[in-house]
């Protein structure tokens, strides 16, 4: 568990191999031929004690590039070795290789190397500006579940429904037939491949087993060696072949491309439970060896540290965690409550595993008990940070909204943060974050970038010529529309770079309707073909948006003029102006509804502009609310913005008010919060801070649990409660500027940290200290 | 002057004219989290009965809008004002300090009489009552004390539990801010240990104890 993440250049080593000596000219059999070469010979890993076995790389956190996506400069590998967070050992063999033989073979034949000269002058300006990010750009689209169908079929199953497909092509009449013969072929080559992984494993394990002197290992040893010679070819019999068989599925996915987000089981729990039911019934399983089983499950997604990011994308994602997120609870295809033992089982070794992969949440619908809740609330109250709590029910809603067929809906639910799809159907592609207060920072100055100087933006007028607010928010919705515009054309471009240049046949082995349709999983073979924009900082953007009007257009305290005088110089001479902006100016967060209006209307525009856009995969785009840690990189671009906040200071985070701003409660945050629309996103991200002393008791967990679903009946996404440690208000009373917001409980009530005497602080600063773990 | 004019807002002014609407306005912002929780609108103070009118408005208003009301009191009130006020009102908090009339005289200066004669009264007529006990250190903590309290509050017999409210140090920091002085000596907080003997004796008149509230 302490092992520290290295890279590990085996994968780039044998994918350098492969197409140095590959004269396949079809793109799909090229990457399914790779995908076997890569499958059969990879070395295999089977840890002392594991019951369940496979690595992404020759070893636990070996971490495997892919350098037919982003190669890896020298430079960037010192940088990954070197750097104080989220580092990677690259030791010299590694170092030798990347030098000898990677880099010269993959300079300038990468998707990234293609990406970029096939952008425009006007797409690299506005990436460069910080207006957005591109995901596409060091890793593959991914963003996808997997559903229930390996626990029905196996890859022999796979096999004969392609073989289905093929004869079903019309040579006649349909133009793409040879095209999609291509595509099934690949899809076919991964089929076995991903068998002879796994039979590999059948070997290694019958190999050791030979020479284990410890009888019960020796046991388990057989035991693995016959799981892995039975699945994934065929479908799973029990609890244990379940796990794996996912397993290497699993390994399949994130092993063939980089994808973002990883994999993920998806509905583990409904998923699981038959094989659950069976196994206690004819006495082959236990609820503790289906616990222990699940806890190595647990370590094998620990295991696998996303593979390393350079530059803009590890500021926008800096972690070493790669998103697989469990979904437990949530409802059934056919509508009914889907929390069932194996739910209360998972939290429980949630509770016990504390890691931070897998991450985990908790699908909440109107049916679910509170008892399930509850028991949620127990684990996040424990403040570690997981699990996360969705709204199933508005989950559902907003796929239906989307055009999703219900049954589909309901068997969907959440994946990396909180982007919404259908697993086991969709494709729903994170294309990259926007970064609305620089939009904004552009429109209040005509279209110029101030931090460059180069005007990147349209034109939409002087704002110090501007006679209302109305004017100001109209260029504001210009300029969105200008970077939009920009940005999907770059994304239907790149969509076609992927289509064509690096499809991914074994992933779509296994996403509907990709066998049916003969086409890829990234060129619209999913049944559902979604495109996600995520818009950051809606909270500094509201609240900005507030400045303005109130302070220029309806008190009249300051002219446009002067308040852009006041931005530009970044406070400096203006503090009391700083002041004014900051302390009154009504704010998001706060229910009420002068600042929550311009919420409503930033996300109307944000809907209007983006939403329905129609993508290259017959599929639409649609707005997505989260920023993972990219609110820090957006913010490092933006200058002073008119609510107070200074130049370079990190943005607001996902739709969660500006740090400090929200000062009437979280009844406050979550009234303000709802008045979005939500059900016209795809996902919306709001934290929440408490501290442990008030969800004390019985109580702190009922309350905690009514708030929750209060949220959700207000049709909220989702809730993320962050439980602050004695650290955090020690950092509190230091800071209490950027502390605002945070509220413990006193005596029989809550109150404001920052608004306490310095021993109440103490005295509960010593509390939370006795209290946290 | 300064409140208005200061841009960072280093002073405020505590208290405010409102209207009945201004305050049933700010209340029904929460409606969605009473109809989940079972909360409601609590009416406190110092002393809310000191606006009867005001309260009794305040109080229709919400049971108009079947949004659930408590009143916290020290009972030092009218009777007719407290009985009015009983059909609108689902919860009584209501304090008792000290049983022993001149030691109650000594600390508050006015006699507990017709605060015990209200509590008669309000339990026979209403059926949700809790009295809330604030252990001060020195003034009212004595063994004696809390006997003739869990006494008096069982012989009751619809009062079923007692809020415990160890003595703290919050009002230190609000009289400071208000500019006032602040009359209490500095006292050792009541320890736990204390605090649960207070506990144990209530119990032991059949009546449910919680410490805090």
């Amino acid at each position: 568990m302490d092992t520290k993440p290295k890279i590990s250049s085996e994968r780039a080593e044998l994918m350098t191999e492969f197409y140095e000596h590959s004269s396949e000219s079809s793109a799909p059999i090229r990457r399914a031929l790779a995908f076997k070469h890569l499958m059969e010979n990879q070395t295999i890993y089977i840890g002392d004690e594991e019951l369940i076995v496979g690595e992404r790389g020759p070893a636990p956190k070996a971490t495997p590039t892919y350098p037919e996506l982003c190669c890896h400069s020298l430079k960037d590998l010192q940088i990954l070795n070197d750097r104080k967070k989220i580092s990677f050992v690259v030791d010299d063999q590694t170092r030798k290789f990347y030098q000898d033989r990677i880099i010269p073979f993959w300079r300038g034949r990468t998707i990234r190397d293609i990406l970029f000269s096939e952008m425009s002058e006007e797409w690299k300006a506005a990436y460069e500006a910080g207006i957005y990010t591109e995901f596409m750009e060091q890793r593959a689209p991914g963003h996808t579940v997997l559903d229930d169908k390996i626990y029905r079929k196996g890859f022999l199953d796979f096999k004969a429904d392609i073989e289905n497909a093929k004869q079903k092509l019309d040579y006649h009449n349909d133009p793409d037939a040879y095209r999609k013969q291509k595509e099934l072929e690949a899809m076919s080559i991964c089929c076995d491949a991903i068998i002879r992984f796994a039979e590999r494993h059948a070997e290694k394990a019958r190999e050791m087993a030979q020479h284990e002197t410890n009888p019960q290992r020796r046991e388990e040893l057989e035991r693995i060696a016959d799981v892995c010679s039975y699945v994934p070819a065929h479908s799973p019999r029990d609890f244990c072949e379940a796990l794996q068989a996912y397993w290497f599925v699993h390994l399949g996915v994130i092993t063939e491309l980089n994808t973002w987000d990883s994999f993920c089981p998806g509905h583990l729990d409904q998923h699981l439970f038959p094989f659950y039911k069976h196994g206690l019934e004819d006495g082959t399983l236990t609820r503790d060896k289906a616990k222990e089983l699940l806890e190595c499950f647990w370590v094998k997604f620990n295991n696998q540290p996303a593979p390393p990011k350079v530059g803009v994308t590890a500021e926008e994602s800096a972690t070493y965690t790669d998103f697989a997120n469990i979904n437990v609870g949530g409802l059934r295809p056919d509508g009914s409550d889907g929390v069932n033992e194996l739910s209360y089982l998972i939290l429980d070794v949630i509770d016990e595993m504390r890691l931070v992969q897998p991450s985990s949440n908790i699908q909440l619908s109107k049916k679910s008990p509170d008892r399930f809740l509850k028991r949620g609330c127990e684990i996040i109250r424990k403040g570690w940070g997981q699990p996360s709590i969705f709204n199933t029910d508005l989950i559902v809603d907003e796929l239906v909204r989307q055009g999703k067929a219900v049954e589909d809906a309901r068997s969907g639910g959440i994946s990396g943060c909180v982007e919404t799809g259908c697993f086991g159907k969709e494709a729903y592609i994170l294309t990259g974050y926007l970064n609305l207060p620089k939009i904004l920072e552009i429109a209040l100055h005509k279209g110029v970038d101030p931090r460059t100087g180069k005007k990147i933006g349209s034109t939409t007028g002087d704002p110090a010529e501007f006679k209302s607010f109305d004017e100001v928010f109209e260029a504001f919705t210009k300029q969105l529309k200008h970077f939009v515009d920009i940005k999907v054309k770059g994304s239907n471009i790149i969509e076609r770079l992927f289509a064509t240049q690096m499809p991914a046949p074994f992933l779509s082995t296994l996403i509907d309707d990709c066998i049916k349709n003969g086409r890829d999983y990234n060129d619209g073979g999913p049944r559902y073909n979604t495109t996600y924009i995520m818009p950051v900082g809606i909270g500094t953007l509201t609240d900005s948006l507030a400045a303005v009007k109130d302070h220029v257009f309806d008190e009249k305290h300051l002219s446009m003029e002067q308040m852009l005088k006041t931005l530009d110089d970044n406070f400096e001479g203006h503090e009391v102006i700083r002041q004014m902006l900051w302390n009154r100016t009504p704010k998001y967060g706060n229910d009420d509804d002068y600042p929550d209006a311009l919420l409503r209307a930033s996300f109307d525009s944000l809907y209007r502009v983006i939403s329905g856009r129609k993508n290259t995969k017959g599929g639409f785009y649609a707005v997505n609310y989260l920023s993972t840690t990219c609110h820090i990189y957006f913010g490092s671009v933006v200058g002073a913005t008119p609510d107070g906040r200074r130049a370079h200071e990190p943005l607001s985070e996902g739709v969660s008010p500006v740090q400090g701003a929200d000062t009437h409660g979280p009844t406050a945050v979550i009234k303000s919060v709802a008045k979005m629309d939500q059900v016209r996103a795809g996902g919306t991200l709001l934290n929440q801070k408490f501290s442990p002393s008030l969800l004390e008791g019985e109580l702190g967990i009922d309350n905690l649990a009514h708030l929750v679903r209060s949220y959700f009946k207000l049709d909220g996404h989702h809730v993320q409660m962050n439980v602050v440690t004695a650290e955090t208000l020690r950092a509190a009373q230091a800071n209490p500027e950027k502390y605002r917001d945070l509220i413990v409980r006193v005596a029989g009530y809550s109150d404001y940290f920052c608004d306490l005497g310095k021993t109440l602080q103490d005295e509960i600063i010593a509390r939370t200290e006795h209290k946290s773990f | 002057m300064c409140v208005r004019v200061c841009q960072t807002k280093a002073r405020e002014i505590a208290g405010r004219q409102v209207k009945v609407s201004d305050v049933m306005e700010e209340v029904e912002k929460d409606n969605i989290f009473y109809d989940e929780s079972g909360g409601g609108a609590t009416f406190s103070g110092g002393e809310p009965f000191m606006q009867p009118i005001f309260l009794q408005n305040l109080l229709e208003a919400c049971k108009e809008r079947r949004i659930r009301t408590a009143v916290e009191t020290c009972g030092f009130v009218n009777p007719e004002t407290l009985m009015a006020s009983c059909p609108h009102v689902d919860l009584y908090l209501y304090d008792l300090k000290v049983i022993d009339n001149e030691t109650h005289r000594r600390f508050t200066g006015v006699s507990n009489e017709i605060i015990l004669k209200n509590l008669r009264q309000l339990s026979r007529s209403h059926d949700e009552v809790i009295v809330r006990f604030p252990v001060i250190p020195g003034v009212n903590d004595d063994d004696e004390n809390v006997l003739r309290l869990g006494e008096f509050v069982s012989s009751l017999g619809s009062v079923k539990e007692i809020d415990v409210l160890p003595y703290h140090e919050l009002g230190v920091e609000k009289y400071k801010r208000l500019g006032m002085i602040n009359r209490m000596p500095e006292v050792e907080l009541p320890s736990s240990l204390r605090v649960s003997g207070i506990v144990e004796k209530l119990e032991g008149f059949g009546l449910l104890v919680k410490v805090g509230g």
